[in-house]
Parts: C-alpha cells; sequence; structure tokens
C-alpha cells in the first residue's frame, strides 16, 4: 500500500513517514485524552449527575449553584491573590537572587543549591513543615516569644484573614528557587561583551539591568512566567497538607472545590461545572496572549 | 485466655460450616484510625480469621470524607476490595443501584435479620427494591456531650448537667486557662456539632421537619433562628481550640484541657484506651442533657460484586460474622457504639454505653442525616457550618439565610 502510494505521485502526507508514524501515540493521547476529556468534561456538566455520569440534562443549573455558592467566590478569590502575589514575587525574588548570585561570589554551587534545593521537596511535604512553621505554638511565633518579645504574634493558618499568605510564603519557599535558576541561566547567556560595552559607557549597573538585560532575557521569562502560572492555576495539594482548606472555608482554591463536589458531595455535574469553568479562566488569560505573541509573530 | 480464644474458634467453626474448608483473603477498607477504633477493627478481623479466612486490612487515614472516594473509585474503577464500611444512609446508594453490590438477602434470611436487628431504619437504609446490600455493624449517634470532670474541678464549678449549665460555666472555664469546648477544623465536626444542636434544643419536631420533609419555612423560622444562636454560643466557646483531627479534640477533654466537646460516641473508645472512667473521671450527657433523643446513624459493612465464587463464600461468611451476637458485643465494646442487635447481653458496658441502651429500647431514636441528606446535601450544610465556625464574621442571622437555601434545594 504504501510503497505504491509513494510510486504514484508525490504526497504531503507521506512525507517524513517514519516521525510521522512515531508520533501517532502521543497524538492519540492528545486528541482522546486530552480534548475527548474535555469535551466530555464540559459536556456532562449540562447534567445532573450524581455519583456516576448520567444523561439528564438541566441547562445551566449547575453553574447557577456555583457561582452562588460562597465557597466557589472564596476560592476564586483566593486564587487571584495567590496567583498574582506569587506570580509577581516569585519573578522578582528570583530574579534579584539570580543577579547576586552573577556578581561572581564565592561559594556559588553551594548558595545555588540551598536556594535550589525546597523546589526538590514535594507540595505535601513543603505544606507539613510549613504547617510546623507556622504553628503558633511550635514555630515562629513561640520562637520569637522565647527570645523576650512575649506580645509577638504571627499565626496566619489560624487566622482566615490572612491564611492565604501563609500558603503563599510556603510556596515561594519552594518555587522561587527553580525561578532562580532559570533566571540565571538566562543571565548566563547575555554576552559579557554587552556588560563591557555598558561599564565603558558609563551606565550604573541597575540600568543596566533594567533596560538592556532584561528586555534580552524575553524568552526566559515566558517560559518561566508558563511555569509559574501552569503551577498556580492547579495549586491543590499544597492547600490540603497546610491547611486542608481552613479556618472554615477560608484557604480554599478552585481545584480543590472540583475535587471535593465530585468526590466528597458524590456530585459530578457540580464538579465538572467548577472545572469548566477554571478551563474558561485559563482559555481567558492564555488565548489573548497566545494570539499576541504568536499572532504577531506571524504578520511581523 | 488461651482456652478462651480456642473455644471461640471451635464455637465459630461449629456455627460456620464453610469453616476451615479453605482459607480465602479478603480486603476490607475502612477509615478506623484512632486508637479505639482500631481496636475494635482487631476483634472483627480475629473473628472473621478464625473462620479460617483470612481478614486482609485495608484502614484508610483521614476520616470517612477521605476514605470514601478512594473506596468508591476502586469500586467503579473495576478494582473492588472485598468489603467496605460505608455509613447507615445513602453513601452507597448509586453504586447499588448500578449492580455493582452484592445482594445479601439470603444471608440476611438466614440470620434473621429483619427480627433482630434494631431499630429497623437500619436495615431499611440496606434495602433497595426489597433486597438486602449490606451488613449493619454498629449505631453510633452524634448527640453526646462530653464532659472532663478534672477541668471542672480546676475551674470550681461542678460538672454541668445540661447544656445550658455548659454554656453558663464557660466563663469560668475560660478564666481558669481552660478551652470550654473542643472542636476540631475538619468540616464534618462542625457539621455534626450544629445537627446535634437542632435535635438537643429544638427537638425531634424540628429535626425531622428541617431534615426529613426538607421543610424551608420552618428552616426560616424562629425556633432555627434560636439553634443559631446557639450555635453562635458554641462557636465562641470552641474559639481557640487548633487541632484538626476529632480525637485530637477529644484528648484535649481526656487530658483536662477542655472542658467539653461535642462529639458521636465513639470518642467513648478513646476514653476507654486512655484508661479513664465513665462517671469519675468524665461524664457523658446523651441529647446535650436536654433531649435525650439518639439519631442512630453509624456503619455498615457492604460487599462489592466480585466474579470469584471463592471469595463470594468469603463475603456471605464475613456478613454473617459481622451479625453475629458474640462479635457484636465484642466489636462495641471496644468501639464504644452500640451493638445492632437488641438480643444481645452487653452487661460488660460502662454507665455512658447503658445510657445510650436505655435510650435505645425506651425507642427514642431518630434517622440519621447521612441517611436522611444526600451527600450532596451534607457537603453544602459542612461548607456553611465549617465557615460558620470559623470566622465570627457570619452573623448567625446570615447563616440561617443560607441555611433555608440548602434546605429548599435538599435532596
Amino acid at each position: 500500500m504504501v510503497k505504491q502510494a509513494a510510486a504514484g505521485r508525490p504526497n504531503h502526507l507521506f512525507r517524513n513517514l517514519n516521525s510521522k508514524i512515531a508520533s501517532i501515540p502521543m497524538i492519540l493521547v492528545a486528541t482522546v485524552i486530552f480534548l475527548g476529556g474535555t469535551i466530555w468534561t464540559v459536556f456532562y456538566s449540562f447534567t445532573n449527575s450524581r455519583l456516576l455520569p448520567r444523561l439528564s440534562f438541566v441547562g445551566i443549573e449547575q453553574y447557577e449553584r456555583l457561582w452562588a455558592s460562597s465557597r466557589w467566590i472564596i476560592s476564586i478569590q483566593n486564587l487571584a491573590i495567590y496567583g498574582i502575589l506569587s506570580l509577581i514575587f516569585s519573578l522578582v525574588i528570583g530574579f534579584m537572587l539570580a543577579a547576586l548570585m552573577d556578581q561572581k561570589i564565592r561559594f556559588e554551587n553551594t548558595f545555588r543549591t540551598i536556594f535550589l534545593y525546597p523546589f526538590a521537596l514535594s507540595f505535601i511535604v513543603t505544606g507539613l513543615v510549613w504547617q510546623w512553621v507556622l504553628n503558633p505554638e511550635f514555630g515562629v511565633q513561640s520562637v520569637v516569644r522565647s527570645l523576650g518579645w512575649t506580645s509577638f504574634s504571627f499565626d496566619p493558618l489560624y487566622n482566615p484573614q490572612i491564611v492565604i499568605y501563609g500558603i503563599l510564603i510556603a510556596a515561594l519557599w519552594q518555587g522561587t528557587g527553580l525561578v532562580m535558576c532559570l533566571m540565571l541561566a538566562g543571565l548566563r547567556g547575555i554576552d559579557e561583551d554587552i556588560w563591557k560595552a555598558a561599564r565603558v559607557d558609563g551606565i550604573p549597573m541597575w540600568r543596566t539591568y533594567l533596560f538592556v538585560v532584561i528586555p534580552m532575557m524575553r524568552p526566559v521569562f515566558v517560559t518561566t512566567l508558563v511555569i509559574i502560572a501552569s503551577g498556580i492555576v492547579k495549586v491543590y495539594d499544597l492547600v490540603v497538607a497546610q491547611t486542608s482548606g481552613g479556618p472554615g472555608n477560608a484557604s480554599e482554591v478552585p481545584a480543590k472545590y472540583v475535587y471535593d463536589y465530585m468526590f466528597q458531595a458524590q456530585n459530578l455535574g457540580q464538579g465538572f461545572a467548577a472545572s469548566t469553568m477554571m478551563l474558561l479562566t485559563v482559555a481567558i488569560i492564555i488565548i489573548p496572549w497566545a494570539y499576541l505573541e504568536f499572532g504577531g509573530r506571524k504578520r511581523g | 485466655m488461651n482456652i478462651r480464644a480456642m473455644a471461640a474458634t471451635l464455637a465459630a467453626t461449629v456455627a460456620l460450616p464453610f469453616g476451615l474448608a479453605n482459607a480465602t483473603d479478603l480486603e476490607v477498607t475502612h477509615w478506623w484510625t484512632s486508637g479505639g477504633e482500631a481496636a475494635a477493627v482487631g476483634e472483627l478481623a480475629k473473628a472473621f480469621d478464625a473462620t479460617g479466612n483470612k481478614w486482609i486490612d485495608g484502614a484508610i487515614a483521614g476520616s470517612g470524607s477521605t476514605a470514601r472516594p478512594i473506596m468508591i473509585s476502586r469500586i467503579t474503577g473495576g478494582d473492588p476490595m472485598g468489603a467496605t464500611q460505608f455509613n447507615h444512609g445513602r453513601q452507597a446508594e448509586e453504586l447499588v443501584q448500578e449492580g455493582l453490590m452484592r445482594d445479601l438477602t439470603e444471608v440476611a434470611e438466614k440470620g434473621k435479620w429483619k427480627e433482630v436487628i434494631r431499630p429497623a431504619s437500619l436495615l431499611d437504609s440496606c434495602t433497595i427494591d426489597g433486597k438486602i446490600y449490606c451488613a449493619p455493624v454498629n449505631i453510633h449517634s452524634w448527640q453526646w456531650l462530653w464532659l472532663s470532670n478534672d477541668a471542672f474541678k480546676t475551674a470550681g464549678v461542678p460538672v454541668p448537667k445540661d447544656w445550658n449549665e455548659f454554656v453558663a460555666a464557660a466563663p469560668k472555664l475560660k478564666e481558669a486557662g481552660i478551652q470550654p469546648l473542643a472542636l476540631g477544623g475538619q468540616p464534618w465536626q462542625a457539621n455534626g456539632l450544629f445537627d446535634t444542636l437542632i435535635i438537643s434544643i429544638g427537638g425531634k419536631e424540628i429535626y425531622e421537619k428541617v431534615y426529613q420533609e426538607k421543610d424551608a419555612e420552618v428552616a426560616a423560622g424562629p425556633e432555627m433562628a434560636k439553634i443559631f444562636q446557639a450555635a453562635s454560643q458554641a462557636r465562641d466557646m470552641a474559639k481557640g481550640s487548633n487541632v484538626q483531627d476529632w480525637n485530637q479534640a477529644t484528648n484535649m477533654v481526656i487530658t483536662g484541657k477542655a472542658g467539653g466537646q461535642i462529639m458521636g460516641d465513639w470518642a467513648q473508645g478513646e476514653f476507654q484506651i486512655a484508661g479513664k472512667t465513665a462517671g469519675t473521671d468524665y461524664s457523658c450527657l446523651p441529647g446535650l442533657g436536654l433531649n435525650e433523643y439518639l439519631a442512630t446513624g453509624g456503619d455498615a459493612f457492604y460487599f462489592p460484586l466480585i466474579e470469584d465464587e471463592e471469595k463470594s463464600k468469603a463475603q456471605d461468611i464475613l456478613a454473617e460474622t459481622i451479625v453475629d451476637p458474640k462479635v457484636q458485643v465484642a466489636f462495641n465494646l471496644k468501639k464504644g457504639s452500640l451493638p445492632v442487635r437488641g438480643d444481645v447481653d452487653v452487661a460488660a458496658a460502662n454507665d455512658c454505653m447503658k445510657k445510650g441502651i436505655d435510650i435505645l429500647a425506651k425507642g427514642s431514636v431518630l434517622i440519621s442525616t447521612d441517611q436522611l441528606l444526600s451527600q450532596d446535601t451534607q457537603k453544602q450544610k459542612e461548607d456553611l457550618m465549617s465557615e460558620f465556625f470559623a470566622s465570627t464574621s457570619i452573623t448567625p442571622e446570615d447563616a440561617q439565610k443560607r441555611f433555608v437555601d440548602i434546605i429548599a434545594s435538599a435532596d
């Protein structure tokens, strides 16, 4: 068959046949599991499926209930606070660490290992460690108090108003090391001559970083942004390990809502509706960005 | 000791004809992991092993809300265990309707379950379309207030006789540096506490109107408003108990760090393991000392349908073993729960259990919320209650409004 076709006429379809055959499993996985699963989920979010998927449509009832639920609203707010702050702080701290590391310091390897080390831990371990560190009876608060400052109070995990910042601290501790490494790799990719030229022109170092080096590091920043952002949307295990959503509902996140309603409340329809909303939010952010990023390049 | 164990083994082999014929491994999943619970599971395993089969323990830590999703996904995913725990009620309803569970009607008829199991509502919630799908193992009720006698001695107030006295004694406890009410942070605990307040302060009629008939008007009414006020008091009393698990909270009562805890009778097992005596070290008030009604929830074992004759036989034997009078007594004494049979001898029961047995005998029983409400509705209530108990920013009035919405759409 293949021979005949190839002998007949030059066919686009059969060019690079080997690599096309090799990528069939990946294409199948992508279409059937990712795309198929997504479509299936969106489809069933319009049903009143309970423990098992069931085809009885209720329109947008699940979505109405979702947006009337105060827990979902809290989850969304938490994700927004957590997302924006962790994006800003991990980029700023990561870049600053990398810039400091780039000053030809001694023991650079040692510092790099120390900063990257937390990234080797899973979110579950990170969450448990910080649960202890932030526990008022054993952690930071009790250490500071035992040093003599007895009125010191720092218990973010037990205060509904600031609990999300307690989670943010743990996430930054875990994640900035990686950002630092990516940034450092970017900085090392900058040509020495640029620095020399800047020095000859008498441009202060901070201005060189801000106006010359950072614009040149655009691809590194884009990669880092994608890695951080995907981590933000799916944050779940850190919250489960650190606070399990508490106190009350104060540190709930959307991914946890999806899991709890699909499996604990045995209400698949509601969980699907919530996960569809998560997908929609991601799409709203990603699509314009992708259009600007890739669409623009084609035109240019 | 040895002779008794041997006698038990012999008795079991006589009673159960399949006996030693062939040993079958049966994996049993449950979420009984605290000290008292594990001791009780040991009794079940011992009795089942004595039939010549082998109990493979599949304990899942982290309470029912963690364990149930794992169990359900194993059953629906085609990797069923030999038997699994669920609470009495509707948690496995859809699994049965899908035909994933084994029909135990024959075993039940042979064991005359219909005659011996009381209250009848337990077997009713095992019954779907006239067939029996689960073996009830115990009766648990939520409506208990556990008090630490030591804590009240330290504070210099007499041990309260009911909830109102407890509330009145709370400031004294606080002065003495004692946490008045211990409450774990997991959502189901706040939810159970609230349901207990409904029965104990509101009474039987309100409980049935709201949860059985799902009457939103009653839920919005002044009687319920009173209960939300009581819940608000409980919230103030529980402020500062920074623990997660229920047994950690119970431990605060055992060690006298907290005055009391509203928790189901499974807390009893923890007191027992700690070597405390009912009446002298701790006190218990069923129905919070106000309305002595118990809502009879508890646990039952379900048996997934397995295409394996050996395993199916072993499942039947396990079902028989669970309801067996001797096992019932041994298990429930350790667990702190009440036996599901009315015809067993519980002379060894302590004061608190006897109080519970008396209430059951009087027939002052209600159907538990797990039987009346779907998991979905329960989860919504849990969300509301855990939010309410964690933060004073929600007024009782707001909470009631949201409660009414949940009841109006409940099923």
